[in-house]
């Protein structure tokens, strides 16, 4: 006997498996190839808050408090510091535009720090003149994703969710009373409750369930370089979008920037424009990089709504059946919090964050 | 008119580019060295004045005939030496020369790579004096260098023999070669290395001239560790031990395959080289429309068989490109690349893959030198459940480094296998990333 099935083991479906275990409740969790192996194992590694539209942060600030104990909760550390991330803004414009976010922002808690150049240079030396100003969000930091998604589900296995890999949903009908979920492999699950956390391929179920959306994927390009001297001290970013940067402690900087294209429905590759573009526009940012290598690239499948904005609750059209999914490159964060949300709805019929924003209604004319 | 691209410039390569010229099409040939040739023809600087046959031995009539084909090719042809691969997509391959970036469209592809040596690494093999076989030959057959004073020379394959010999006659002081095949294993092989009686005798040939020059020669001989400090001291296998100050050491070679891999070819597992190789049919092409494979990129059968198989491509590129070719000489290659195939066979029966290596690795063993991963770090992502080889890279970052997996990748798979009691064949391919070798930040990027 189950009580909910979770369809996608990425950062949000085990994020929900582990609490709904928690609860007490009987969850299995489907995933397709290997739990964390996707978006949720390949991404950047930001686990940051500042940037988020307002609407975003209840959610965001609980799962920071989710990560401030990510041992107590999934067993590792994940290689997850809570160095600081720093916005930089490359014109006053650019500055304005972050000195107006610290000031709607003002009570989320995220302690913003505005740095005007002279500043800037003085903490942190190792940012290119480019960089006329900045905002620091002390709290901010980074993880090791190829470590900390997969531990989600190794977590809920051990609380006694039954973790089904290689395991493709094919099909998925409701008889009145259950979902009676088909696999590829030839599980056959039944339970009242199916979380759909199918990620960047959620849309067809939503779809299947009469509530299509406008979903679409895309492809961020990474890039990693050899080990370097250490001398990131925050992971760091760029207002109005550009080339994202930080360094683990082993010394390879991360790169992000520009998107890539997909290989196949499940594959991507960052693309040799997004590379080059990296390759040749990191120096003005991050100087002492003039001369390094960059030894590997990557990307992944992301899910993107047009608004940019994730689908999270219940559907419109089907009791029992919660989205979860379209983080649009900023859900490796936020997925511990969205799991607990879908855990509580599950077990008390709401959330206890704000989630309205983010139903699948919005989609419905 | 987009042109035909050729990568490597090997024997294959080589080939495959005089016979497209011969029909008429001229390609371009890139080539990631400074001068082409290859890895069993690698040319040595222009400055240096040593002749063929201190260079090349019995294959220095080979060697200059590939030499002058390309040096009459040069002028004739699109040749861009000193100028890396990195990527392939949609059609165009991307190149890196002396730090600048540049791309170029191709109309059809052939990809001759060659290989490099299969490496399955013992104790104490990161100290300084510790070479490839394929590397203690280029340090010699490149720049005149040995790779130290008293050498030693083990695993396995028709190169340990050969490099040994090529080090004794150059005058250096060969201490053993340790042959992890037994002599059983030479013997049972002999009805199929008959195919190619001359390269059989050449083979017996090293074998013989090491004995009778004193060198000893232990079969069935499995190095086990190598001792050092600030560099090499000395070896051991089985209860014995011997000092040394450079040792040579690989088991046989292994294709480089990244290139097919970007370019999308479909990979099949092939027992025989027990690596995943990139399929082709018996002209070369691969499973990608206007993407063909040559050489030992493709599966290792050596440099004769290398130059037949870049000429069979360019001969099924020119047929799919509408120009009439000789059949009979392709039906030829073709029967002369199967029976190669089955001396082949009896190649890997005469010098077998260690089998026991996985199993005996100790955990302390360092597996993967770009990221410091050792064989116990892999057999504990393994314990925690994980088998597929992407998979335990990604939890050890075994594979991850500068490399990417193309010295340490299959040992590690063997590991892999090993611990989680799967076929070698079950725990995956590790898959290929761009760039294909390492590419500098501050690039030029030309139009
Ligand atoms: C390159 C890149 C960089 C990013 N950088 C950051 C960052 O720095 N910070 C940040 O917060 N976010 C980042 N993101 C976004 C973040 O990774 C994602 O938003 C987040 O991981 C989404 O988690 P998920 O569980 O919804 O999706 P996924 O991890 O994609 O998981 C969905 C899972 O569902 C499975 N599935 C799908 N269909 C089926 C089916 N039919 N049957 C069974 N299983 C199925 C899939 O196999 C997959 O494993 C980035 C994303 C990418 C791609
Ligand atoms: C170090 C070494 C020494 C060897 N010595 C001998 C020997 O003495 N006798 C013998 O019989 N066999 C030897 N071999 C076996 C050898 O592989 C073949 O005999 C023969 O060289 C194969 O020819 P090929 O044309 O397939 O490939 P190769 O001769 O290996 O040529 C491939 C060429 O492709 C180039 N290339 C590869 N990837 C890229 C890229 N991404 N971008 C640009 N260029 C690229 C390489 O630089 C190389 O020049 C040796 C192999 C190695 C690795």
């Amino acid at each position: 006997m189950i009580d909910v099935i979770v369809l996608g083991g990425g950062i949000v479906g085990a994020s929900a498996a582990l609490m709904l275990a928690q609860k007490g409740q009987r969850v299995a969790l489907v995933e397709r190839d290997f739990c964390g192996s996707h978006s949720s194992g390949v991404n950047y590694g930001g686990v940051r808050r500042q940037g988020r539209p307002l609407h975003q942060l209840p959610l965001s600030q609980r799962a920071h408090q989710l990560w401030a104990d990510l041992p107590g909760l999934i067993g590792i550390d994940g290689e997850y510091v809570c160095c600081g991330h720093l916005k930089l803004a490359r014109s006053p414009a650019d500055f304005a535009t972050l000195q107006a976010y610290a000031t709607q922002t003002d009570g989320f808690g995220l302690d913003l720090q505005l740095l005007d150049q002279r500043q800037l240079r003085v903490r942190f030396p190792w940012v290119g003149d480019v960089a006329v100003g900045a905002s620091l969000c002390p709290e901010d930091g980074h993880a090791n994703p190829r470590l900390v998604s997969p531990a989600f589900a190794r977590a809920a296995q051990r609380l006694g969710a039954s973790v089904h890999e290689q395991a493709e949903v094919t099909r998925i009908e409701h008889d009145s009373r259950q979902f009676q979920v088909h696999c590829a492999n030839g599980l056959h699950l039944q339970a009242p409750w199916l979380l759909n956390c199918a990620g960047a391929w959620a849309g067809s179920v939503a779809a299947q369930f009469g509530e299509p959306v406008p979903i679409t994927s895309a492809h961020p390009a990474m890039l990693v370089t050899e080990p370097l001297p250490v001398v990131m001290t925050v992971s760091t970013g760029v207002e109005g979008g550009g080339i994202y940067a930080r360094q683990v402690a082993r010394g390879n900087c991360i790169l992000g920037g520009g998107r890539g294209f997909a290989v196949d429905p499940c594959r991507a590759r960052p693309g040799q424009v997004a590379v080059l573009e990296i390759l040749r526009n990191a120096g003005e940012l991050y100087p002492f990089l003039k001369g390094a290598q960059a030894i590997r690239t990557w990307s992944g499948t992301e899910g993107y709504l047009p608004d940019h904005e994730p689908v999270i609750g219940p559907s419109s059209t089907q009791p029992g059946l919660l989205h979860g999914f379209g983080f649009a490159g900023a859900g490796f964060q936020l997925g511990p919090a969205v799991g607990e949300a879908l855990a509580e709805i599950v077990c008390t019929g709401a959330s206890r964050q704000p989630i309205e924003a983010f139903s699948i209604r919005r989609f419905q004319a | 008119m987009k042109p035909v691209v050729i990568v490597g410039a090997g024997p294959a390569g080589i080939r495959a580019a005089r016979t497209l010229l011969d029909h008429g099409i001229r390609p371009c040939l890139i080539d990631e060295n400074l001068r082409a040739g290859g890895q069993i023809y690698r040319r040595q600087p222009e400055n240096f004045r040593r002749s063929a046959r201190q260079l090349y031995g019995f294959e220095a009539g080979k060697a200059q005939a590939v030499h002058h084909t390309m040096d009459e090719l040069a002028g004739l042809i699109d040749y861009r030496p000193h100028t890396l691969v990195w990527n392939a997509e949609d059609g165009r391959l991307d190149l890196l020369d002396n730090g600048r970036a540049q791309s170029i469209e191709y109309s059809r592809l052939i990809v001759a790579t060659g290989a490099t040596d299969r490496i399955l690494p013992v104790p104490g093999w990161t100290f300084p004096g510790v070479y490839s076989l394929g590397a203690a030959q280029i340090a010699l057959k490149y720049q005149g260098c040995a790779i130290g004073g008293r050498v030693a020379f083990c695993g396995s394959g028709p190169l340990l023999y050969l490099v040994a010999y090529q080090y004794a006659q150059a005058g250096a002081k060969v201490v053993a070669v340790l042959d992890s095949a037994p002599f059983s294993a030479q013997c049972r092989a002999l009805p199929a290395l008959l195919r190619q009686p001359l390269t059989l005798a050449k083979g017996m040939y090293y074998r013989a001239w090491l004995s009778a020059h004193g060198i000893p020669v232990h079969q069935g001989a499995t190095l086990r560790q190598i001792d050092g400090d600030q560099r090499v001291r000395g070896i051991r296998w089985g209860e014995q031990s011997l000092e040394c100050d450079a040792v040579a050491f690989a088991h046989a070679l292994r294709s480089e395959t990244q290139l097919a891999d970007l370019l999308g070819c479909e990979f099949a597992w092939d027992s025989l080289n027990r690596a995943w190789l990139p399929q082709r049919d018996s002209a070369g092409r691969s499973s990608v429309e206007a993407v063909y494979l040559a050489g030992d990129g493709a599966g290792i059968m050596g440099a004769d068989a290398a130059q037949m198989a870049g000429e069979c491509a360019a001969l099924a590129l020119l047929e799919d490109a509408g120009s009439t070719v000789d059949q009979r000489r392709r039906e030829a290659l073709q029967k002369q690349l199967a029976s190669i195939r089955r001396f082949r066979q009896g190649l890997e029966t005469a010098f077998p893959f260690p089998e026991h290596w996985a199993a005996q690795a100790p955990d302390e063993l360092m597996l993967c030198r770009c990221e410091e991963v050792s064989a116990g770090a892999v057999r504990a992502v393994v314990d925690e459940g994980h088998w597929e080889i992407n998979r335990v890279k990604a939890h050890c970052r075994v594979g991850m480094g500068r490399c990417q997996g193309r010295m340490c990748g299959l040992a590690a798979a063997e590991i892999v296998a090993e611990r989680s009691g799967r076929r070698i064949d079950q725990v995956g391919r590790l898959r290929g990333q761009a760039p294909i070798k390492p590419l500098p930040f501050g690039v030029e990027v030309q139009p």
